[in-house]
């Protein structure tokens, strides 16, 4: 019963005396492993297929992506929405906090740039730095 | 004769939260100091894939990612690595119950996955300079091989560590502080999975795609 006060390790899965209910580890790995298989081939199949608009294809590997990577979580890592893991799900949403801000905002910032560039065809050049 | 009601009848105590329990075992503390060091470590990844993602498209005038990739080499990797990652958590199994054979065994297959998507990944890469699409090319293929390559780096230290760590298990045995290390190994080699999954859509399935 001690082991309830504390949190718990990330990756560690709650022992079998507290919640016998839960399923075992081998079979929580075995499924993580195959609907991550499944996720990785859709995964090829959309970047290989000609039957989606083009144009949505980049948005659906993203989707996929994001997917597989919960799937990693909580079948491999046991990342749970339980309250003995609370500060490893905080730490985690810090993380992917900053890395959404960095890839984000870094993306904006240069693209922005890029367009800020670019001069009209036929415009003197020194027009952008006249105020 | 009432005192057995009586007992029954006081209200449990609820559990001390964390805070009023005491220092947590040196298990969560380790492992949770390695998770922030992951967390971080991705962080160090996201900008990686932030600078990828603006020199994409810069390919002065050199290949394109069309042009270099090769899907079938990328799927045998990935499956290796999803497969390790696998092995990884069923030998993570074994050392909670200290079955050496089976830790063995999942080490084993492990690192042979793991060193087959490093061998992979390196023929693609002498490949890719024996025809000119070497880091100094374009700044898509400078990118492109500081992302791949530092996950190549990690994957190369994780198997460094695994023999380490096969040696602490034969000499040591099953200590704590051996338990509580290879506990941060599995935490390492399935966070390198992830960032797997990221690499393969936004370089490889996004590059031969659009």
């Amino acid at each position: 019963m001690t082991e309830t006060r504390h949190e718990r390790a990330p990756g560690d899965r709650p022992s079998r005396e507290i919640d016998a209910s839960a399923p075992s580890e081998f079979l929580v790995y075995s499924i993580g492993l195959f609907v991550a298989a499944l996720l990785t081939a859709t995964s090829f199949w959309t970047a290989n297929t000609t039957l989606l608009w083009s144009g949505g294809v980049v948005l659906g590997l993203a989707v996929l992506a994001i997917a597989q990577m919960g799937i990693h979580l909580v079948f491999f890592l046991h990342i749970s929405s339980g309250p003995e893991s609370t500060n490893n799900v905080l730490a985690l949403a810090f993380g992917a906090l900053i890395a959404f801000v960095v890839i984000a905002g870094t993306m904006w910032i240069v693209a922005d740039m890029n367009a800020n560039m670019m001069m009209p065809p036929g415009a003197p050049m020194g027009m952008r730095m006249q105020h | 004769m009432n005192i057995a009601i009586a007992i029954d009848q006081i209200p449990q105590e609820p559990l001390p939260s964390a805070s009023e329990a005491g220092p947590a075992p040196k298990r969560i503390v380790v492992a949770y100091g390695f998770w922030i060091f992951l967390l971080s470590d991705i962080i160090m990844f996201a900008a990686l894939f932030a600078s990828y993602a603006v020199l994409v498209r810069s390919t002065a005038g050199g290949p394109t990612g069309a042009q270099l990739f090769n899907q079938a080499t990328v799927a045998i990797e990935t499956a290796c690595l999803l497969f390790s990652s696998y092995t990884c958590g069923l030998m993570s199994l074994a050392v909670n119950s200290r079955r050496y054979f089976r830790t063995y065994l999942g080490a084993l297959i492990t690192f042979v996955l793991g060193a087959i998507f490093l061998g992979l990944e390196i023929r693609e890469f002498v490949g890719m300079i024996a025809i000119g699409a070497a880091p100094q090319r374009s700044a898509f293929l400078s990118a492109f091989f500081t992302l791949v390559g530092c996950h190549g780096l990690h994957v190369t230290l994780g198997l460094i560590w695994l023999t380490v760590m096969m040696v602490q298990v034969a000499v040591f045995g099953f200590a704590a502080r051996v338990q509580h290390r290879l506990l941060c190994f599995s935490l390492f080699w399935h966070a390198l999975d992830i960032v797997w999954v990221g690499v393969l859509t936004v370089v490889y399935l996004m590059g031969v795609s659009s």
